[in-house]
């Protein structure tokens, strides 16, 4: 059980809160409270817009434990347009095949549970290939 | 003793008008066709299905995720800060936990927390305009500047079941504000509620247990007839002044015998009946009916919904549009863009992005 480690996670789980530094602008993810750019220290929160693009993939047929029942699954390398590249599963692809370059777009799903259906469900960033719409 | 609706003060309306500022709808990308049902458990026979295909969740998302993604919408069209929502208020059966809410995490994720009302309401396919109402009043009352209510289930139907053809997922996402902000206007809104057990899942059960027949005239056609029928007295209104009507829609012939019924014609609830493609979104049915209409709908244009909920009741609200609409309903993305997202799946699939198959 890693109730207190999801707990302190959560604002950049739920909705990519990261950081950005007041010194050099850079945009932190995940927030660290120190610039890896110029060293200074950095709490200012910053909410990433959540729009990105498939920087690398791969397909995981096998799987962490916890994360057997939605397998096999895609893992990809996310830069987001802010800069920051993040780890994440793809989701909702449906048939679409995936690409270097696809546009993506966070949405915030069920990553697993802990515990089997006793423990916490643990929610968290995942991206989707860009819905038509408005930007 | 019948009552006199046009003098009786029945009618639900807020101190101080109340309208919606930001709506949003979700929708996940999965679909299973009645056939699919029908050939597992039918033999193939094709007649007569409820619907046509049913939206069912990915295996990671449930009611919390749903209506994060609903609420996210409908921020967009509001265009304020999620501070000053003071309430998060979420209709549904099928919340994730039994205990914990589901508007905690909604909260979180969106950014209400932590000076917020957080709430889960239960009261089966009526939770989510239960929430609206209770919105509507805690912002009719100035309590809170804004409100947010949901709708939305991953609705079950026992295997072979008739409710395993309609029981869907989706819903939708409304904030309320002052009406002098709102796209839409609440005119007002009145319930019809009674002890009527035609549909009912006991605490522990997985999958609901239905009345057979009894579900239809005592319940579903009584309760959106009468609410429906004395809104309308009450506001002095006929069918006539409504370009839309919307109901609760179970599957494609209920909703379309009791526009009939209440004297409304097929022009009028075309772009609401979205359960021919979407299936029966529960909490979610009536009011994801409605953010489809307001993607369409003109300024000026009045509107009736009335949902219904087993158990069993019915909320009937009486809304018109504003000139804000115009520039507020392109800011996310609309009800049809979820519907044309669309996989089809087969009935293997769906037991097993449904958690149908035991491993052990």
């Amino acid at each position: 059980m890693e109730v207190p480690r999801h707990w302190r996670l959560k604002k950049q789980r739920y909705a990519l809160v990261g950081e950005v530094c007041p010194h050099c602008s850079s945009k932190i993810f995940p927030p660290r409270d120190v610039c890896p750019y110029c060293g200074g220290e950095a709490k200012t929160q910053f909410s990433f817009s959540g729009r990105g693009q498939v920087y690398s993939f791969t397909q995981m047929t096998s799987v962490p434990v916890g994360y057997e029942q939605s397998a096999p699954y895609t893992m990809a390398l996310v830069q987001l347009e802010e800069g920051p590249v993040v780890t994440a599963q793809l989701t909702d692809l449906g048939e679409q095949h995936v690409e270097i370059g696809m546009p993506v777009e966070m949405v915030t799903r069920k990553i697993r549970t802990d515990m089997d259906d006793r423990g916490i469900i643990i929610y968290g960033y995942k991206f989707r290939p860009v819905l038509a719409g408005p930007r | 003793m019948m009552n006199d609706y046009a003098t009786d003060p029945i009618l639900l309306k807020p101190n101080h008008p109340v309208g919606i500022i930001g709506y949003g709808a979700y929708v996940p990308r999965y679909r299973l066709p009645a056939t699919e049902v029908a050939r597992l458990w039918k033999g193939g026979e094709g007649e007569g299905l409820p619907i046509k295909e049913k939206a069912v969740p990915g295996f990671d998302e449930d009611t919390i995720t749903m209506s994060i993604e609903a609420s996210r919408n409908a921020l967009k069209r509001a265009g304020i800060d999620p501070k000053e929502i003071r309430a998060v208020w979420i209709g549904s059966e099928s919340h994730p936990y039994a205990v914990k809410p589901s508007s905690t995490i909604v909260g979180e994720a969106i950014g209400c927390s932590p000076h917020f009302q957080a709430g889960d309401w239960e009261f089966a396919c009526k939770a989510g305009t239960e929430a609206m109402v209770a919105a509507i009043g805690l912002v009719g009352s100035r309590m809170a500047k804004y409100a947010l209510a949901i709708g939305m289930d991953t609705a079950q139907g026992r295997p072979g079941d008739a409710l395993e053809y309609t029981a869907a997922a989706g819903g939708a996402a409304y904030i309320f504000s002052p009406a002098d902000e709102a796209v839409a206007i609440i005119n007002a809104t009145f319930s019809y509620v009674t002890d009527t057990p035609d549909f009912w899942r006991r605490p522990e059960q997985h999958y609901p247990e239905h009345g057979q027949r009894f579900t239809g005239d005592p319940a579903y056609f009584k309760h959106i007839t009468e609410a429906g029928k004395h809104m309308m007295q009450a506001m002095n209104t006929t069918p006539a002044d409504y370009k839309y009507a919307v109901f609760h829609q179970p599957n494609t012939k209920f909703p379309q015998r009791v526009a009939g019924l209440l004297g409304f014609s097929k022009e009028q609830y075309k772009t609401g009946l979205l359960s021919p493609m979407i299936g029966n979104t529960y909490a979610g049915a009536a009011i994801i009916g409605l953010t489809a209409i307001l993607d369409e709908a003109e300024p000026g244009d009045r509107i009736l919904l009335v949902s219904f909920g087993s158990g069993a009741g019915s909320d009937a609200m009486d809304i018109t549009v504003t000139d804000r609409i115009l520039e507020h309903r392109d800011k996310a993305l609309k009800t049809q863009d979820y519907i044309a997202r669309r996989t089809e799946i087969d009935y293997a699939t769906y037991t097993r992005l449904r958690g149908k198959l035991t491993m052990r």
